[in-house]
């Protein structure tokens, strides 16, 4: 099978600009990425399909001259999808937004743990046993309070 | 037979189209969500025996000529996922059911919940009976879409949290999944399983290992299997106690059954044995030390939950009859009792007020029947004789000796501490939670919110590189203000047991729905212990299924051989 390099190409660039937006703290930059990752994975999809032909309708035209119409069916089924994700990922930015004034993706609890384990280890390096006045300095930023 | 196949799946979504019709009517609503999934149940039972008596079942929908629309295939290891899953789903159903009648309405807006979980309901039976590539993804895309909506119900700050990151990372895997699903694609022309097992082995090796690869890494983030397994514990614990639950139960095990039949039907000349066997490995030992370490029983038990997974990889990794067998009773054994766990949470949570270690004390006393309904899944998961949970073990650990390598031996002395580890740390949970007084949480909360000198009952607390010891216990500093949290609160949202029910501010009942369902799925887990050999004898015959691809192959593809 013989592929399209330009599609290829496309396609990688839309994944990897896509890629670096995952890595983004902004939940909306997020949704950018994740939105140009699925168009080109779509791309992808092309690709597989191998070489373009005619529209794949019955009685119009020759079956030998047609393009594979499953991929199509394919793409669609993931436009679809990809389209109720954006909107969800939306939702939830403007509710993020709403409840703490940004949309940053937040710490999950275990890696403000470890920050919070390292932050400790430069403010005292003697093994200190006789008080937690060291530790007393700094709270942890609240982002509980669901209940209530 | 064939025409039960595709009713799991249809039953939910037309279930689901009326609830959301019915919304304002609740009891319609949970009438009809009920007899679904009940209905599901039954069918579920009638396709294990047809798949037994009969063979795999198939179902090409639309009656499309053979190779050219959709197929829903069921066999033993299908019917069986689909029997487990839809017990556990019911049990979860009438489990929330009991608790929307007597309050949260605000947490678990009763108008989406029912659709949304049938939704969820409709998908993973669909991942299981799913005969080709795309209808899984798209069975995927169901559950995780109705996972999303059910992680995030109310949109509370910590729910939103979480909900994102587990969102992000299952968006990513989902364009994983569409990339290799391009990929196969354009290697076979097919992604139909039953054509794609004939064509995967025409291709050279180096393409079919970048398939295998791809769709590993996929399904390895929907199971959490090691490296890829972070997401879960962070995100599960905040969902409410069902939800949890159905998560717990059902989710990764969708990932697991995916790895194991794609490993089996379109790879079964590669295993990739000492790749799966040293994830397996990590995920288990990584898992338990991060259960170990923590002072809130959900978020225990979600590590606990990573951890077990790396039980059903090691089945599959050794690629073995004995393997296979293994990982599935371990599997039907998980799920009951991950699900149960849960639910207990949530009914701790409501009798107990939370399901922090630092705030629980005497709930055996306060609640004996919560200390039973706790007391028995935890021993059952960390393996205790003769409960199910060991059985799976001894499965699994007969497995690994029979392929007798180190790697394979590394693991069983992996899966003995693990299970070890797993012993400690319920043990903690029921020591802190159920067996100490509630003064006595309260004298500890008082002594670790202080600084040093004397604990309770002339214990010593000393604070020491980031770690409180109070007597022979050491909890986090981090704990620490919790405690404190917990003294100086006067509302009511941060206090302990002792002071909650000192105030009188707890139910003193717990709602007979949730009790009955809980305990349900209890009977169930130990029901499993009993038909255990049965159980093992099924699985055995399913994994037999799976090596054997030929019988697959022409019952999907009449005429053709892989």
């Amino acid at each position: 099978m013989s592929a399209n390099v330009a599609l290829i190409l496309a396609a990688s660039a839309m994944i990897g600009c896509g890629i670096y937006l995952l890595l983004e703290r902004s939940l909306t930059r997020v949704l950018v990425g994740l939105v140009m990752m699925s168009n080109g994975v779509n791309v992808l999809f092309l690709v597989a399909s191998g070489p373009a032909g005619r529209a794949p309708i019955v009685g119009r035209n020759d079956p030998s001259e047609m393009s594979d119409p499953l991929p199509q069916a394919l793409v669609l089924t993931a436009i679809v999808i990809s389209l109720a994700t954006s909107a969800f990922v939306l939702a939830m930015a403007y509710r993020s937004w709403q409840l703490t004034g940004h949309d940053d993706v937040q710490d999950d609890v275990e890696d403000r743990t470890i920050r919070r384990l390292a932050e400790t280890d430069q403010a005292s390096d003697s093994f200190d046993l006789s008080s937690g006045a060291a530790e007393e300095d700094f709270e942890l930023p609240e982002e509980e309070g669901s209940r209530g | 037979m064939s025409w039960l196949v595709p009713l799991p799946v249809l039953l939910p979504l037309a279930g689901a189209g009326l609830t959301l019709v019915l919304s304002r009517r609740p009891g319609l609503q949970r009438a009809v969500s009920t007899s679904v999934l009940t209905a599901v149940v039954v069918i579920a039972a009638t396709l294990v025996y047809a798949t037994d008596r009969d063979g795999p079942q198939v179902l090409w929908i639309g009656a499309w000529k053979v190779p050219l629309g959709i197929s829903l295939v069921a066999d033993r290891l299908s019917a069986l996922m689909l029997l487990v899953s839809a017990v556990v789903t019911l049990a979860v159903l009438l489990y929330s059911v009991g608790q929307g009648m007597t309050g949260d309405e605000s947490e678990t807006p009763l108008t989406i919940y029912h659709p949304t979980f049938l939704v969820l309901a409709a998908g993973v039976s669909n991942a299981f009976l799913a005969g080709d590539l795309f209808n899984l993804f798209v069975s995927f895309e169901m559950l995780l879409f109705a996972s999303y909506v059910l992680l995030t119900l109310g949109g509370t700050s910590a729910r939103i949290r979480a909900g994102t990151i587990y969102v992000i990372v299952n968006l990513l895997s989902s364009s994983l999944f569409l990339i290799s699903l391009a990929a196969v694609y354009a290697a076979t022309g097919s992604l139909n399983l039953a054509q794609l097992a004939g064509r995967l082995d025409d291709l050279p090796p180096s393409v079919s290992l970048v398939l295998q690869l791809l769709l590993l890494t996929t399904f390895a983030i929907k199971a959490a299997v090691f490296p890829l397994s972070f997401w879960l514990p962070d995100s599960y614990p905040t969902a409410p106690a069902p939800v949890t639950a159905v998560f717990a139960g059902l989710l990764t095990k969708v990932g697991v059954y995916a790895i194991m039949r794609t490993q089996t039907l379109l790879f079964p000349d590669r295993p990739l044995t000492d790749l799966l066997l040293a994830a397996a490995l990590l995920t288990m030992l990584v898992g338990i030390l991060g259960a170990v370490a923590q002072t809130d029983i959900k978020r225990m038990l979600s590590f606990t939950l990573v951890s077990h997974i790396g039980y059903m990889v090691l089945g599959i990794g050794l690629a073995t009859v004995a393997g296979f067998t293994g990982a599935i009773f371990y599997v039907v054994h998980h799920i009951t009792i991950q699900s149960t766990l849960f639910l207990v949470l949530g009914l701790v949570e409501r009798r107990g007020g939370s399901t922090s270690l630092l705030k629980l004390g005497g709930l055996a006393r306060l609640a004996p029947v919560l200390g039973v309904l706790y007391f028995v899944p935890a021993m059952n998961l960390a393996g205790i004789p003769p409960m199910s949970g060991f059985l799976g073990k001894v499965a699994l650990t007969d497995g690994a000796i029979r392929v007798g390598t180190p790697l394979a031996y590394a693991l069983v002395a992996a899966g003995m501490l693990t299970s070890l580890l797993t012993l400690y740390a319920v043990a903690k949970s029921w020591n802190l939670a159920f067996w100490r007084t509630p003064e006595q949480a309260h004298e500890m909360a008082r002594a670790l919110s202080g600084l040093d000198g004397d604990g309770p009952a002339g214990t010593e607390v000393v604070v020491h590189r980031d770690h409180v010891h109070v007597g022979t216990s050491s909890v986090g500093i981090g704990e620490r203000d919790e405690a404190r949290r917990i003294l100086d609160d006067d509302e009511g949202t941060d206090q302990d047991l002792h002071q909650l029910t000192s105030q009188g501010l707890l139910p003193n009942r717990l709602p007979r729905t949730m009790v009955g369902a809980t305990s349900g799925l209890v009977l169930c887990s130990l029901a499993l212990t009993v038909v255990a050999g049965p159980v093992l004898g099924y699985a055995d015959r399913a994994a037999r299924d799976l090596t054997d691809r030929e019988t697959y192959v022409s019952v999907v593809l009449p005429g053709e051989t892989p």
